[in-house]
């Protein structure tokens, strides 16, 4: 495997784990406004407490990867993206300062609200961006050469939709994992529905992706790709159905397992879609790719870091397993 | 009002703000090693109570840090997309290595610092500590590498317009890295320890849980002591630096229009620079001070500021001023621990009360000449954006003003938002005082712990 399509495996590697991770952390927030009372969501904000900011590193590690391995998809889809990811970013300004500032409020009503539309929003600007990839990019001279507004399209809205159910399945089925009781109670309920929803936007999207990206289509009925792309959404499919019946028989861990097994699948399906495609419709990995020399000293550096970062990563979750206790931001 | 300026305005704006909080991460968690330490070695409750009340300032401080740090790093790529790409090979990987070996680390143990309190050993928990200390300076000095690089630049060839790498090491390590480094760590170090110092003085002002607060005083001191005096030798060798590897912006910061070529270069004390006459409306003098500070001798030559082209000018009036202004807090914060050292021998550094009032209302200076020096740094770079080889103006992505325009009104109205909340949330942590009520965590108490009771209180 040349350096380059390893770079590639590295990043969407980490875009993937920041989705999931960061994804039950976003979710959690967007079911503040369903919970009952403010009880109910210092236990939510509990159980995400100790890892939330480990979580989102893996986005700054994403971002990071790509400025080092495909400066020019860093560049050009960072000018063409520029409004959605900066409104991406200021709604995890205030999802962030939420953890510290509720944890020393008396009124913790605005941050309550702040917690909720900061992830909202941060949500809603992911599906603008990705859905904004997926609408194609204009470039010149390896420059971003299209308007501000290029991303905003029906597909795009669609996808941010699909988002919100997606994080809300997460986090409500890692609430099952982290609470017990009436909240782990009412997160079965959400958990339910939310399945439901992702699976009719993950179809909706699943068939109007090829024909919002043509190029798309072809993988889907042509050799070779064909051979094996159908295998995604069928393992999508499974994963919902082993997601329906363990939410059923009230499991606590396999929820959260299958919906992530569902949003890999998705994801999966997804780069198969676009691969080799960089920046869609027409730069590919290798034209956006970095100098050899960078790839090679970099790549150094994540063979003898990342497994560390793996480790005490597992380590922190293993220190923090169980049941949301007592400890975390409430009480202080 | 282009594209341009406003992206520079606006990174200006981020990193202003950003810069705050890191500054604090990195002192307070070096602090809070030197607690933890007391708390292990000595197993004197008092030094537990300490940690916990310090903690939780290091606690909010650090959120705002991180939230506000991801910006910048998306900010490269949103309003300096010619020059990412340009750069990129080069620059890159040290933003690369930033966050896989020391943002990965702060963010990983930060949990284990601040819940961990009742899951993990006493041990594990002083490990916690460190490595987020340690991953704070880590951070710093990839930053600083990447900085120092677009200020020194090294390691690198250009290929139609497109910089190459040809040497990695000689990239992280150019010719700044070092003294930069020095000086922003110190400043990081001091600058905490002064802030730590006003927050205990309020309390012995007050005369509430004085046994913490001189104790954490006293703490703050020792550092103060050790990183002042340092700061200021490490400022002049950041200084020297400059005169060497970056001629225009020294000779922008002391004014200093023509090159002296008999005799030594004036320090100017104060002036009044004018851009457009080419000199200063009048300055207040000392003779060869200027070739005595930057090279060490009566008559050394120092380039003046019209040995430039116009274009290649950063703005001496913003640069003279912010310079002397970091400065002259560098030395009052020297005296004031002058002050600490004739107190201290006098037997009464914790109770008298003007100095206590002093360190009180000097606790910001630190933040102020952080600032101050970044100017310096940055405005005197320009009108470049990698030193001697690219212009800012050709960095910037190809996007419409009005963009920037939306994105600075937002960045502007969050950062008052976040920032009034920050004060008002971090005097109530501080108004609450520490608590020493609750009980400790049974896998906290040490074997032969010494309670607070057993120590004499006041």
């Amino acid at each position: 495997m040349d350096l380059i399509t390893l770079w590639a495996c590295l990043l969407a590697l980490a875009i993937l784990l920041y989705v999931v991770l960061d994804g039950f952390s976003l979710g959690i927030a967007l079911l503040f406004q369903a919970a009952r009372d403010e009880e109910e969501r210092d236990t939510m904000i509990n159980s995400i407490a100790p890892v939330w900011d480990a979580n989102q590193t893996w986005l700054v590690f994403g971002g990071g990867a790509l400025f080092v391995a495909f400066p020019m998809i860093y560049g050009v889809l960072f000018s063409g993206l520029y409004i959605p990811l900066l409104t991406f970013i200021f709604g995890l300004i205030f999802r962030g300062v939420t953890f510290e500032f509720r944890a020393n409020a008396t009124r913790k009503g605005p941050w309550n609200t702040a917690f909720f539309l900061g992830s909202l929003v941060a949500v809603i600007a992911q599906g603008l961006t990705l859905g904004g990839i997926l609408s194609g990019t204009k470039v010149a001279e390896g420059q971003f050469a299209g308007g501000p507004f290029d991303w905003l399209t029906p597909f795009s809205v669609t996808v941010s939709l699909a988002l919100i159910a997606g994080y809300i399945l997460l986090g409500s089925t890692y609430l099952l994992v982290k609470t017990e009781g009436p909240v782990q109670e009412r997160a079965y309920s959400k958990a339910f529905r939310a399945a439901w929803v992702v699976l009719l936007f993950q179809i909706l999207v699943t068939i109007w992706t090829p024909f919002h990206y043509p190029s798309a289509l072809a993988h889907w009925i042509h050799p070779p790709r064909i051979y094996f792309i159908w295998v995604f959404p069928l393992v999508g499919l499974l994963a919902f159905y082993g997601l329906v019946q363990s939410l059923n028989a009230r499991r606590e861990v396999l929820p959260f397992v299958f919906s992530s097994v569902f949003f890999f699948a998705g994801y999966l399906g997804l780069i198969a879609s676009i691969y080799p495609y960089a920046i869609p419709p027409s730069i590919t990995f290798q034209e956006a790719a970095a100098q050899q020399e960078t790839l090679r000293f970099t790549l150094w550096g994540v063979i003898l870091v990342l497994p560390l970062v793996l480790g005490y990563t597992v380590y922190s979750y293993a220190v923090f397993r169980g049941k949301v206790r007592k400890e975390g931001y409430y009480p202080h | 009002m282009d594209a341009v300026f406003l992206s520079r305005i606006q990174f200006a704006v981020t990193t202003m703000f950003h810069i705050l909080f890191p500054v604090l991460t990195m002192g307070l968690a070096l602090y809070l090693v030197v607690v933890e330490s007391l708390w292990l070695m000595t197993k004197q409750e008092i030094y537990y109570r300490m940690y916990r009340f310090w903690v939780k300032l290091f606690a909010i401080n650090f959120g705002i840090g991180v939230v506000s740090g991801v910006v910048l790093e998306f900010e490269f790529g949103t309003n300096f997309s010619h020059f990412s790409q340009s750069v990129g090979n080069v620059f890159s990987p040290l933003l690369g290595f930033e966050v896989m070996t020391a943002f990965f680390l702060e963010a990983g143990f930060l949990g284990i610092m601040l819940f961990g309190w009742e899951r993990v050993r006493r041990s594990i928990h002083f490990l916690a500590t460190c490595l987020v200390s340690f991953g704070a300076i880590l951070s710093a000095f990839w930053i600083l590498a990447a900085n120092s690089w677009m200020q020194t630049p090294a390691g690198y060839k250009l290929v139609n317009g497109k910089f190459m790498v040809t040497d990695f090491a000689a990239a992280i390590f150019n010719p700044s890295l070092f003294a930069r480094m020095g000086h922003m760590t110190l400043a990081s170090f001091e600058t905490s320890a002064f802030v730590v110092a006003g927050i205990s003085a309020y309390y012995l002002l007050k005369g509430e849980y004085v046994d913490i607060f001189r104790r954490s005083l006293g703490i703050a001191l020792v550092m103060a002591a050790l990183f002042a005096p340092l700061q200021v030798y490490q400022g002049d060798v950041s200084g020297r630096q400059v005169f060497h590897h970056q001629p225009a912006k020294l000779a922008a910061m002391e004014a200093h229009w023509e090159t002296n070529i008999k005799g030594g270069a004036p320090f100017a004390v104060l002036a009044f620079p004018v851009m457009e006459a080419e000199n200063n409306l009048l300055s207040i003098d000392i003779p060869d001070g200027l070739s005595l500070l930057v090279t060490h001798s009566f008559e050394g030559r120092v380039r003046g500021l019209k040995e430039f082209p116009k274009k290649d000018r950063p703005n001496v009036f913003i640069l003279f001023w912010s310079f002397r202004l970091m400065v002259a807090i560098g030395f009052v914060l020297l005296f004031v621990m002058v002050w600490a050292a004739v107190l201290w021998r006098r037997g009464c550094l914790f109770s008298h009360r003007p100095f206590l009032r002093t360190l009180l209302i000097f606790h910001p200076l630190g933040f102020f000449a952080t600032e101050l020096g970044w100017v310096t740094n940055e405005v005197g770079r320009q009108p470049w954006l990698v030193y001697n080889v690219m212009r800012t103006a050709e960095g910037v992505s190809p996007i419409p003003a009005g963009n920037v325009i939306w994105s600075l009104s937002l960045f502007l109205i969050i950062f008052i938002v976040v920032g009034t909340s920050y004060f008002y949330y971090v005097l109530k942590a501080i108004r609450t005082g520490p608590d020493m009520a609750s009980p400790i965590p049974p896998i906290q108490r040490p074997a032969g712990m010494q309670a607070l009771r057993d120590i004499k209180t006041r």
